[in-house]
């Protein structure tokens, strides 16, 4: 089989020029036009398209707002509200309301989604709400554009969008807006159109939290390995965006901004990857989400190493493997209560209410001394659910959610 | 699939010794391991620690899945057809598992013992609906990749439920401790020597083995001397779905619950198969060099942390290796003639 | 390539008859998929929304074309995902919202878009490689060539170009004329030129289709050519609608898998030879109706996976007993 390697006739080189040419094609071409499609750089702190410093000074110092409304009620608290009158769109109920979602494609979206049917179910006994109409989009952008069309042709009262991407459904939602009230909420649209548009503080109060805590547990010069799940999307970006800035400011070393792509099995190998690189002397591990961050925990636990001071989010397992193993760590939290929000302002938008125009919830940063309250003893939750999930007072928690009560 | 498929896979199948044919199993796709070679020493050079066992088990335990996964994979290659639907079945045991067991050590065997009843129905079905219905395989597949994906999302309301008690994790997760030398031996990789000696065994010592290459090299004359060519092909796909079963329980373990542990491994496993010297199409193809080929996409994916490439480079360069490595086997082939 | 040529009777005509009756057996699916879901959705009071059905299937419907003749040919295209990602984000770039650079940004993508499939092409006949390996491998180049250099929506599309997406003639949208067109064109060159005959000659058999004198390889580039050129359209189809190309738009919308399950709804065999375009047409008109129904009936999305799995499995075993009994 083997033989001395003579130079190859036509054939291979023919070859080697398809092989070149397809990567002239894609890599190089595509290189070269990728300079045009990258926008000035928005502040001095963060190179990233993404930031806009503007944004990221009003989110850091939302965080230090007491927000307005029942503190037992986080759902309908808002951060220095601006109320928009809404007189024009009351009429009389039961209400039909129509709503376009992205997509349930991870446990945060299915964990929102059961609340929010749970919420509309209430309000449909109430009779409030008559007729609940969801099209999903998949996650796919062009889908969404189209379902948001036909709900236009429904009998619709108001229309709540869960865009899938921000740039892609602004036209679709400027459309809709001219035929009736719309909500949007979770990721924004590029227009002011919708009566309000509901979402946490956001990205940058987000990752600052999380790099906040780790400046102040990190020695200056320390090694902070910072694990990403996606490049691209806006509420990711900022948030590293605003973590890069933190690590700047205070000389941390970050070894490694990586991409996970939201799974499990990577993170552990990339973890492990820079455990057997770096040994101990990863003093730090920043998530944009903390979906994973159990994988990481389980990365230093199977050798042998103790768990540097790390974020994660509010999911079960996360928080339960902090308490149990007494970690350092913090959990700062894209709240999954605000699935409730929309419907509940959907309702008081159609009764004429006042409703703030750009509905800023609070995002809690879970901390040690936090931590217990949003471990529930009496219940047993599945390892992705959500502690901020605001669902805890519907009838059917905690089946509903996967839980069950524990005696 | 393509006619050029065919004209390969029409090439006369080996006759001879089965020293000669084991000698094969391990030296059949010599390329893949220069490759993988290669690719392990540039890892060595750029972190030193590698060579160390303990460190070199960690990826070994990471890579076993896969590995696996590629190894039933390879059943079904060599008999001419593909399994699509392997990714959604290792994502289906995970969920499942979580659900059944929820949490409970006492219900962990049973539920193994399930899963992989629910794997041989799978695979049965991938076997039966392609060789009695006469569906191409990539069709049924597709069909059952979809359907497995919709009905297990659909059954937990499109969030993991039930947990993973560490007797199920601990398959994917830890091993035999204090191991002289090595430190921790990990199951996963005492398993994946198991699967791949059962491998060896099946697809170059046994009659079925023999069955299935005729099969895939050229079923008509497999099917006049005497082979139940049907047959043959349904075991491949319930040998392919077993192994999807195993690589769930130690990825599930590895991993803990997700939803999307599996997503796009079907891809990674033919891949890996393919860099292996097995040809689509069937007929041609050997074990150990495909466990190399899976072995060798995972060494890529951390040679590329090390270097600190963008991670999406890992994509380019593993299309640039698989044609690569195709066009230089198509080249050495027409050489040979 | 695909010059005109006066029919002749050879195998490849053979051939197109045996096509035609599961066209027919196809269309009999889709007017009882047609009939069954437009009856729930009436009989639930719900919307037809025949108008949004239609542009529903126009991206899958363009590429399902093209994935139609390399199918024919017996080879596929698993790349043209990212194919439509690649014509998404090059043409929005190039366009950058000003209606003058329309006139070379289309033409740019559509040779960016040739090469890719005469690339593809090339690879599989040149070397032999099998079609699902060698498009895979293309498959994941773009994607990293991509994903490293994008990273969000880039440039734009100016809003003369967003007529595509959002106008039409007489209450028509010009997506939907679009896909009309092509759909004939792609039946008119399957059937009325040499290059359609001997593509189903070279599905048929690769071997017979050389010795009669077919230069199977050129036959295969073509077809990918063609395929990639149908993906570009899809890809430009899809800008007109999102302002914009990101990198994700390709594998959103799964135009991979998908244009291949609705090529084998629509009939065609995936061992090449058979099948056309007007089946796939079919084909990508079930898997909207579908959707559609699901929309209105409000049924779980996770169902719709098991539904669509389901359908493909049936569909595809019904043609091949048909066959069966056709060859007996």
């Amino acid at each position: 089989m083997t033989r001395s390697i003579s130079l190859p006739a036509p054939l291979p080189r023919m070859f080697f020029i398809a092989i070149a040419a397809m990567l002239v094609i894609s890599t190089m071409s595509i290189t070269a036009l990728a300079q045009d499609a990258t926008p000035e750089a928005g502040g001095a702190t963060s190179d990233s398209p993404f930031f806009s410093q503007e944004e990221y000074e009003a989110q850091l110092a939302q965080r230090d707002i007491e927000p307005e409304g029942p503190e037992d009620q986080p759902w309908i608290q808002a951060i220095e509200p601006e109320y928009a009158d809404t007189s024009e769109y009351a009429t009389e109920g039961p209400w039909d309301v129509c709503f376009s979602n992205a997509a349930v494609n991870n446990p945060w979206r299915a964990v929102g989604w059961t609340t929010m049917q749970a919420q509309v179910e209430v309000l449909q006994e109430e009779g409030v709400i008559g007729e609940f109409t969801v099209f999903d989009a998949e996650g796919d952008d062009n889908q969404q554009i189209s379902d948001i069309e036909s709900l236009l042709n429904e009998d619709c009262d108001i229309l709540i969008v869960s865009p899938n991407t921000t740039a892609a459904l602004t036209p679709a939602v400027e459309t809709a807006c001219e035929q009736l009230p719309v909500i949007v909420f979770d990721r924004g649209v590029e227009t002011d159109c919708p009566v309000t548009f509901i979402h946490p503080i956001g990205g940058y109060a987000f990752g600052a939290d999380g790099a906040e805590f780790l400046v102040e547990q990190v020695p200056e010069g320390g090694n902070v390995l910072a694990l990403r799940i996606l490049p691209g999307v806006d509420v990711l970006e900022t948030r590293w965006a605003a973590a890069d800035i933190a690590f700047q400011e205070a000389g941390i070393n970050v070894i490694g901004e990586e991409f996970t792509e939201g799974d499990r099995a990577n993170v552990q190998t990339i973890v492990t990857d820079y455990i057997a690189q770096y040994g101990d002397d990863i003093d730090g591990v920043w998530m944009d989400a903390g979906q994973d961050a159990v994988a990481v925990i389980e990365a230093f636990e199977t050798l042998g190493l103790d768990v540097p001071p790390l974020t994660g989010e509010d999911q079960l397992d996360f928080l339960n493997a902090w308490a149990d193993q007494d970690l350092t760590a913090v959990a700062p939290t894209y709240p999954n209560f605000q699935w409730r929000t929309p419907i509940l302002a959907a309702t008081m938008i159609l009764a004429g209410e006042e409703v703030p125009s750009e509905w800023v919830l609070p995002q809690p940063l879970i901390t040690e001394e936090t931590r217990d309250q949003y471990l529930a003893e009496d219940v047993d939750m599945p390892p992705l659910h959500y502690a901020l999930c605001g669902c805890e007072e519907f009838a059917e928690y905690p089946e509903r959610w996967g839980g069950e009560a524990v005696e | 699939m393509s006619a050029t498929a065919g004209n390969q896979s029409t090439r006369t199948m080996p006759v001879d010794s089965s020293g000669q044919r084991l000698g094969r199993a391990i030296l059949g796709g010599a390329p893949i391991f220069v490759v993988l070679a290669i690719l392990l020493v540039w890892i060595s050079i750029e972190n030193p620690n590698f060579t160390s066992p303990p460190i070199f088990l960690l990826f070994l335990r990471q890579a076993a899945p896969l590995m696996i996964l590629a190894a039933g994979q390879l059943f079904v290659i060599i008999s001419g057809e593909f399994d699509l639907s392997v990714g959604a079945l290792v994502t289906t045991v995970v969920i499942v598992a979580a659900r059944l067991i929820d949490g409970d050590p006492a219900r962990t065997w049973p539920v193994i013992a399930l899963l992989f009843v629910g794997g041989i129905v799978v695979g049965l079905a991938n076997g039966l609906i392609t060789t009695r219905l006469g569906v191409p395989s990539f069709i049924t597949t597709l069909g059952t990749m979809l359907m497995l994906n919709g009905a297990t999302l659909w059954w937990i309301g499109g969030t993991p439920r039930g947990d993973l008690p560490d007797n199920f994790r601990q398959w994917g997760r830890f091993g035999i401790d204090d191991f002289p030398w090595l430190g921790q031996l990990p199951y996963s990789v005492i398993i994946l020597f198991v699967v791949t000696a059962l491998g060896v065994w099946l697809l170059h010592g046994s009659t079925f083995g023999k069955q299935l290459f005729a099969t895939g090299g050229n079923p008509r004359a497999a099917y006049l001397s005497g082979v139940n060519v049907p047959w043959v092909r349904t075991m491949a796909f319930v040998i392919s779905a077993v192994s999807a079963v195993i690589t769930g329980i130690l990825l599930g373990g590895f991993t803990g619950v997700s939803p999307s542990a599996g997503d796009g491994l079907e891809f990674e496993a033919i891949s890996a198969v393919v860099l292996g010297g097995a040809v689509l199409g069937g007929g041609r193809g050997a074990l150990i060099p495909a466990i190399a080929g899976a072995m060798t996409l995972a060494a890529l994916f951390t040679l590329l942390n090390l270097l600190g490439l963008p991670q999406p480079f890992r994509y380019t360069v593993q299309g640039v290796i698989i044609i690569a490595a195709l066009g230089i086997a198509a080249f050495r082939t027409r050489k040979s003639r | 390539m695909s010059a005109l040529a006066p029919t002749r009777p050879n195998i490849a005509t053979l051939r197109t008859g045996i096509g035609g009756s599961s066209t027919a057996q196809i269309y009999m699916i889709l007017i009882l998929v047609l009939v069954v879901t437009w009856g729930l959705i009436l009989a639930t009071g719900g919307n037809l929304n025949i108008t949004n059905t239609l542009v529903r299937s126009v991206a899958l419907g363009i590429v399902a074309v093209g994935q139609t003749f390399v199918i024919l040919g017996g080879s596929l295209d698993l790349s043209v995902a990212y194919q439509v990602s690649v014509t998404a984000v090059v043409a929005s770039v190039l366009m950058d919202g000003n209606p003058n650079n329309i006139w070379f940004a289309v033409p740019a993508v559509l040779v960016i878009g040739a090469a890719i499939g005469a690339i593809n092409g090339l690879v599989i006949t040149a070397f032999h490689i099998n079609a699902f390996i060698a498009t895979l491998g293309t498959s994941l180049i773009l994607r990293g060539a991509l994903n490293a250099t994008f990273d969000n929506y880039a440039g734009e599309v100016p809003d003369e170009f967003r007529a595509l997406g959002y106008d039409g003639l007489l209450g028509i949208p010009y997506s939907v004329i679009l896909l009309l067109a092509i759909v004939a064109l792609g039946w008119f060159i399957l059937r009325y030129t040499r290059f359609g005959h001997h593509l189903y000659a070279v599905g048929e058999s690769d071997e017979t289709a050389r010795l009669s004198g077919v230069r199977s390889g050129r036959v295969l580039i073509v077809a990918h050519v063609l395929c990639s050129l149908t993906a570009t359209l899809t890809g430009l189809f899809i800008i007109s609608r999102l302002s914009a190309g990101a990198p994700w738009v390709g594998p959103d919308g799964d135009y991979d898998l998908e244009s291949i399950a609705a090529v084998v709804l629509g009939g065609a065999a995936l061992a090449g030879g058979r099948g056309g375009v007007l089946g796939t047409f079919a084909g990508v008109l079930i898997l909207a109706l579908l959707d559609n129904a699901f929309n209105q009936l409000q049924i779980n999305t996770f169902l719709k996976d098991v539904v669509r799995g389901a359908i493909i499995i049936a569909a595809v075993a019904a043609y091949a007993l048909r066959q069966r009994q056709d060859v007996r």
